[in-house]
């Protein structure tokens, strides 16, 4: 199967990236959804033969060094991501909107487990359960912008 | 290999040059998301009434003259400081340039308190650089990318730094608590003389903030005689999340 307009999936990324890092008043920077993360498992399910674990890698790679964190946590919490979610694609596709929402919450919540795993190697710990919330954030998100993103690529014939 | 680099990003400093160079790339998205923020403030200055600019006007100048005269008192103290100085034999005081930057974003994680600043390895900014505002220090530089730097603030939960009283120099380690408005004073004598209301400026130990800029100021002091510390809480005079414009002090070190 021939790429055809492959530059949509970059442009994407880069608006999650910079939704990554958009200013947010400090109470709400707990509840930033993971948007590279949810792009990861978007893409992953549309296109699982071409795009995998090393996609996923450097888009976590390119977050990394965007926002400043320490390099490779979010490279390696996306591979992970990447990996389960090209595990289940068939059945994800198969889910009705809510099952959906519930797995990628499953799915940004290691996400988000990985990337306070690495936190906690640094040192830093977070009070009891809050690093969910973006996976709650991120799931509430999902049944909004994947139609959006489902259409505007099936329009460009995104392969 | 993710899991390699990160031991490897958190154990040694083998991609530091690598994180430098890769904040220069990560500049411009800090530029674009803060564009609304900077035409917001665009459409402000545009659209003020003459009436309002008028008394700012007049206000500045006041503010001016005031602060003339305070320099030029300021001067007199500084040759007089020099004289004691050499008198005493004692070490020069260094030159100390001072640079306007201005914050361009913010760290997204929550975690730490890390603002981008629009300075760099071209502006003479380095690791280690002190940041401060027109009111207290602010923390200092721990990535410096060519046209940007990733600043430390003193609150970040892992950064700690060598204050004294301005009363009567005793000295103390102000570690941040990732708190915005909180600092905590280290392994101070239950019987050390502090008290509320003190203010703390940086005592230049340590060498890496140069000494005698405001640091805090202490909101409470709790001596329980079963501990051998008290328990001693600092606000921060710099304003930790509002400051739009920073100072850098670049110490020369000729």
């Amino acid at each position: 199967m021939d790429a055809h307009n492959r530059w949509f999936i970059l442009f994407t990324i880069l608006v999650a990236l910079l939704l990554a890092v958009m200013p947010l008043p400090l109470e709400w920077l707990w509840f930033r959804p993971a948007f590279c993360a949810l792009l990861v498992i978007f893409w992953t399910i549309r296109m699982p033969q071409s795009l995998g674990v090393g996609f996923a890698w450097l888009v976590g790679i390119a977050q990394d060094l965007v926002t400043g964190s320490t390099l490779g946590a979010h490279a390696l919490s996306l591979s992970v991501v990447a990996y389960f979610s090209l595990l289940t694609y068939q059945r994800t596709r198969a889910f009705n909107p809510a099952q959906q929402l519930m797995w990628v919450f499953v799915l940004v919540g290691i996400n988000q487990l990985l990337g306070n795993w690495v936190h906690s190697l640094a040192g830093k710990t977070v009070p009891g359960l809050t690093f969910l919330w973006p996976a709650l954030t991120t799931a509430l998100l999902w049944p909004v912008v994947t139609p959006w993103l489902q259409s505007i690529a099936s329009r460009l014939r995104v392969r | 290999m993710a899991a390699a680099l990160i031991l490897i990003n958190l154990y040694t400093d083998w991609l530091d040059p690598l994180k430098e160079r890769a904040a220069n790339l990560a500049a411009p998205f800090y530029w674009i998301t803060g564009t609304p923020g900077r035409v917001g403030d665009w459409a402000g200055e545009q659209l003020r009434s003459r009436e309002e600019l008028a008394e700012e006007n007049s206000r500045l100048k006041h503010q001016v003259m005031l602060l003339e005269q305070q320099t030029q008192l300021l001067a007199a103290v500084r040759a007089e400081n020099t004289q004691l100085k050499e008198l005493m034999n004692s070490a020069e005081s260094v030159d100390q340039k001072v640079l306007v930057a201005q914050v361009i974003g913010v760290s997204p994680d929550p975690l730490e308190h890390v603002l981008i600043i629009d300075k760099g390895r071209n502006d003479g900014v380095r690791q280690g650089t002190a940041i401060m505002d027109a009111s207290g220090l602010l923390g200092q530089v721990v990535e410096a990318g060519d046209i940007s730097s990733r600043v430390l603030l003193i609150t970040d939960a892992s950064h700690a730094l060598p204050v004294q009283v301005l009363r009567n120099s005793v000295r103390a380690v102000a570690e941040g608590t990732g708190d915005l408005y909180r600092l905590k004073l280290r392994h101070l004598a239950n019987t050390s003389d502090i008290r509320e209301g003190d203010l703390l400026l940086s005592s230049g130990l340590g060498g890496r903030f140069p000494a005698g800029y405001p640091v805090g100021e202490v909101i409470s002091v709790r001596r329980d005689p079963g501990r051998a510390f008290a328990d001693v809480d600092v606000q921060p005079r710099g304003q930790m999340n509002r400051s739009r414009f920073v100072l850098a002090v670049i110490v020369d070190q000729g």
